[in-house]
């Protein structure tokens, strides 16, 4: 074996790779606006709702002629729900595509993930529906157009000992995942302060699909309601066995319920369960109706949800705010898109506040004959 | 005590599953020594073809009959026994005489292949999808006690096919012949024995098997997406190997065993997060006491 | 092989790795990163080559022993505050996590090695979801939502010149007298046995140096990405790194490095296909084995033809 021979190799990568880099992307004709989502992986739904929802306001704002006398173009970068793919596919679009801002991701540890690139790059990037309090603490190029998970948390806090009136709450995480802690991190926080009584704590993995070990633990231990911050296709099936274990107290959990899929899986399991989200396609604003209108006329009656709604208004945020500024160049940018007020989007009223989140109302929605049916609102 | 016996109930109705998966893993591992990776890939194929033919079969023997329900399986048992022996055909043939570990490699390449294949809008896609009911289920309630006649089922089903494998491999002349081509390949051919056509069928089979499970799996929780057998795949595999890998009832024991662990695990807070863990502790812990998994026998190298 | 042309290769590749980390503002972030990838995926698939590939042990818990060493050293870099300016301290980091990773690959090594086949496989498998586990429950490295604001200390210079000193320390170890051990427990564990090889020794060594590169290249990854999660080293990475390997041609370092260089840097030529991009990558990975299942670089010049 010649040593040469690798090393060799490794040194003539290294120079094919040094001149390959010197290449840079110019400016064109076109506005480039990112997008990185999870299109493929664990959790594609979301990702693939977010990007229809972007996807569709881009094309609209293009048909109306588009902004500063420019056709937006908008790059799309899959990164597999997969940890290390966010990295890549933010530094690409930057450097390689020239982007001059980054929309995505729905969950918050791929959006942790890129927020660094794009803040020491000074992009702006703004977050559909990422909850995690942290995301946004990354740096002053960072917007989400949702409320954060300290607000989610106390709402559902003073829900469960509202509306649901229960001494007694046990807690079923997933156990993968960010959201999923934090949440009730936030909702132990107020519920206890409340007064309220933490009963069984339990976790599961994500992807699962038996969750009777831990059902059957809750059920012995009796309490009056059960908090199951978690996605929708995880949360269907609780549901299903739960109702199997013969257990009738409500469950109720977050934004992460949102889908058509808890409905079309869970059926009658669902019934009478709740849950917080950002806004209710049943919203009777005129924003809302022309989205929905709008969005099954190009997705073939399909149905948005809610990180449809959101990819929607984040890309409109960034349109309207580019609009402000007349210009595409980063700082000014990022000041307009701070500068976010009253803006009327899909899923409400959006104000950035100077944390860069949205300070946006909170909807319950309540499952009743298979069907999501609008409870209340808890304004900020 | 009721608690500690609805765990086991619970426990029960998971493992069959695993040990169900388990038993494809180690049929096809008995034969070939390898690891067939795109196993959880058939499973999840079973449960898509189950979804599309339900409403055809429907038609015919009438909503949740019984019949209908047989019906279901075999059509996937049939579709999935014919996609393994497509895949041993193109991806894992070519490969027979070479090193094990080439085989492995194209196997994960096939599994990926499958999985993200399917998961393309064009085909499944990703969202999860409502699995029909096949059999309408209930609860048996037995004082403070809950069993679902789905599990119910299911551990009849397990039984049932563990001791059909069994009696194949026994008792018949295929299954003597898969015997003598899991001892020694070349000698099996010198003798006459069709390699080729035992070695596809072994593969038709444990698809088979696959797709029953991924059916049952589908009927447990009726949410059904492309990456539906990977977690699953993975714990039976575990299964498999701690049962002694290349042992019917080793597989069984082995599924029902891990199936038992994780529920108590899930249970008991503070552990029902670590209960990834568990299972491949309790693994580890076996495999060190006995290196040859449970039931496996250990092989003395030959020089 | 000659001994002073090596260490002469060693020198002209550190060389040229500080040269293109002191031009690398200059380039294209985005290439920069995928470049960076491509080192510690050098590191990663050589050090586990000399498990899997020179002493042919078959270990799928490779992540678990990166994870140890990215969030080993990114931990140390979050609590030590001001001097991570300092020169010495990002190699020193680096080694920490590495000496641990290898602390850690011992104590799985001593146990687990007297599994054979298909069992270590699992076995190694198990390790490295209880050490993902771990890091998903504990606090103080962040859990389920991960470990952020590590310091980007990574550069160009560094993982090469890791990547570098990797492959030139198992390349001497491996030939080494003491190193044919390796290939010799590889080739027939038997006849190695009854030559005076210690044959548990051999492997825990191979075992023990491989975790501690995997270490090293777990803390590049943390000071590159500057963010880790539990869910980022999970058994599916381990599978990444191992067809690395395989393709590469088992035991053989020039394939396995251009193997790693070309699995990583085929997922980025293939974002143009976005949908069907991992379907390619994965048909291409079938199609490379059956066309090439020795290895997608085996030259003739190789010894071995038993697998």
């Amino acid at each position: 074996m010649k040593a040469q021979y690798w090393i060799s190799s490794l040194v003539v990568i290294l120079i094919v790779f040094i001149s390959l880099s010197s290449c840079k992307s110019g400016g064109g004709d076109k506005i480039k606006v990112g997008e990185f989502a999870s299109l493929t992986g664990k959790e594609a739904t979301f990702g693939t709702s977010a990007h229809e929802g972007t996807l569709l306001a881009i094309e609209q704002v293009n048909l109306s002629g588009g902004v500063l006398g420019k056709q937006l173009e908008l790059l799309t970068e899959d990164d597999q729900t997969k940890a290390g793919e966010p990295a890549n596919a933010v530094n690409k679009l930057i450097s390689k595509d020239g982007v001059i801002a980054i929309l995505g991701e729905v969950a918050s540890s791929r959006s942790l993930e890129a927020a660094p690139i794009c803040q020491q790059s000074q992009i702006p990037m703004i977050s559909p529906a990422s909850t995690n309090p942290t995301v946004t603490q990354e740096g002053n190029y960072i917007f989400r157009v949702c409320f954060n998970d300290d607000f989610q948390g106390g709402a559902l806090a003073n829900f469960a000992s509202g509306t649901l009136k229960a001494k007694k709450v046990a807690i079923l995480t997933d156990v993968k995942s960010d959201y999923s802690k934090g949440l009730a991190k936030s909702f132990k926080a107020k519920y206890s302060n409340n007064g309220g009584n933490i009963g069984t704590e339990l976790d599961f993995n994500g992807g699962d699909k038996d969750f009777k070990g831990q059902l059957t633990a809750i059920k012995s231990d009796n309490p009056d309601a059960i908090f199951l911050p978690g996605y929708y296709n995880d949360v269907a099936l609780i549901c299903i066995q739960a109702k199997q274990l013969g257990m009738n107290i409500p469950i109720f959990g977050g934004d992460g319920w949102e889908s058509e899929s808890l409905l079309t899986i869970g059926k009658d399991a669902m019934e009478g369960h709740y849950f917080s989200t950002h806004c209710s396609i049943e919203q009777p604003t005129p924003e809302m109706t022309a989205f929905v209108a709008a969005y099954q006329k190009r997705f073939e009656g399909k149905t948005p949800d809610a990180m449809a709604v959101l990819g929607y208004d984040s890309a409109m945020v960034l349109v309207d705010a580019i609009k402000r500024a007349k210009t595409t160049e980063s700082v000014a940018l990022r000041d307009a898109i701070a500068a976010t007020k009253n803006f009327a989007g899909a899923s409400g009223n959006i104000n950035l506040n100077a944390d860069r989140d949205a300070v946006k109302a909170l909807v319950f929605i309540q499952i009743k004959n298979e069907k999501f049916t609008y409870n209340t609102t808890v304004n900020p | 005590m009721d608690w500690f016996l609805q765990q086991a109930i619970n426990g029960l109705g998971l493992g069959a599953i695993y040990a169900l998966i388990a038993l494809g893993y180690t049929m096809v591992y008995g034969v070939l020594r390898f690891i067939n990776f795109a196993h959880s890939d058939v499973l999840m194929l079973g449960a898509f073809t189950a979804l599309y033919v339900a409403p055809q079969i429907e038609k015919v023997a009438g909503a949740e009959s019984p019949v209908g329900c047989v019906m279901v399986f075999v059509v996937a048992a049939a579709v999935c026994a014919c996609i393994g022996m497509l895949i041993e055909r193109l991806a894992y043939r070519p490969l027979r005489n070479r090193p094990k570990l080439a085989v492995l490699i194209t196997a994960i390449g096939v599994s990926l292949l499958i999985e993200y294949t399917a998961q393309n809008e064009k085909v499944f896609g990703s969202a999860p999808q409502p699995f029909p009911k096949l059999l309408s289920d209930y609860e048996i309630n037995l004082g403070n006690l809950v069993v679902s006649s789905n599990d119910i089922l299911t551990v009849g089903v397990t039984i049932v096919l563990l001791v059909a494998m069994w009696w194949i491999v026994q008792k018949t002349r295929v299954g003597t012949a898969m015997r003598a081509v899991s001892y020694n390949q070349q000698a099996a051919a010198l003798m006459g024995v069709p390699v080729d056509k035992i070695i596809s069928f072994t593969f038709g089979l444990g698809s088979a098997l696959a797709a029953i499970a991924g059916v049952l799996y589908a009927m447990k929780a009726p949410g059904i997406e492309p990456l539906m057998g990977v977690q699953p795949g993975l714990r039976a595999f575990v299964a498999a190997v701690l049962g002694g890998i290349g042992n019917l009832p080793g597989a069984v024991l082995g599924g029902f065993l891990l199936g038992l662990l994780e529920t108590f695990a899930g249970g008991i807070p503070g552990l029902s997060n670590y209960r990834d863990a568990i299972a491949f502790g309790i693994l580890i812990l076996i495999l060190l006491l006995k290196p040859a998994g449970l039931l496996g026998r250990s092989t003395i190298e030959k020089v | 092989m000659n001994f002073r042309g090596a260490k002469r290769w060693l020198l002209l590749g550190i060389a040229l790795a500080i040269l293109a980390s002191y031009f690398s503002p200059q380039f294209n972030r985005y290439y920069l990163g995928v470049v960076i990838d491509v080192g510690i995926a050098i590191i990663l698939a050589t050090s586990l080559n000399l498990i899997n590939g020179h002493t042919g042990q078959f270990s799928l818990g490779h992540a678990g022993f990166m994870a140890i060493g990215g969030y080993f050293s990114a931990w140390i870099s979050l609590s030590v505050g001001e001097s991570i300016q300092a020169f010495w301290y990002f190699p020193l980091s680096l080694c920490a996590g590495g000496v641990l990773a290898a602390a850690v690959g011992w104590l799985v090594g001593v146990p687990s090695l007297r599994l054979r086949g298909d069992y270590l496989a699992i076995v190694t498998l198990g390790f490295g979801e209880i050490i993902r586990v771990i890091a998903q429950n504990t606090e103080a490295v962040g859990a389920a939502s991960g470990l952020k604001g590590i310091p980007k200390l990574t550069t160009l210079g560094w993982a090469f010149g890791f990547a570098v000193i990797t492959v030139y320390a198992i390349a001497t170890l491996v030939n080494s007298t003491y190193g044919r051990a390796f290939i010799a427990v590889h080739d027939d564990e038997i006849a190695a046995a009854s030559h005076g090889v210690n044959t548990t020794r051999t492997k825990v060594v191979a075992f023990v140096t491989g975790a501690f590169f995997a270490g090293i290249a777990g803390g590049l990854y943390a000071h590159h990405k500057q963010f880790l999660s539990p869910t980022g080293f999970d058994w599916v990475k381990s599978i990444d790194i191992v067809v690395m390997v395989i393709l590469g041609g088992m035991g053989r370092t020039g394939g396995v490095i251009a193997a790693a260089i070309l699995l990583t840097l085929m997922p980025e030529f293939l974002r143009e296909f976005s949908e069907y991009r991992m379907i390619i990558y994965s048909l291409l990975i079938i199609l490379l084995m059956l066309l090439r299942p020795e290895g997608l670089f085996s030259f003739k010049t190789q010894r071995r033809s038993k697998s």
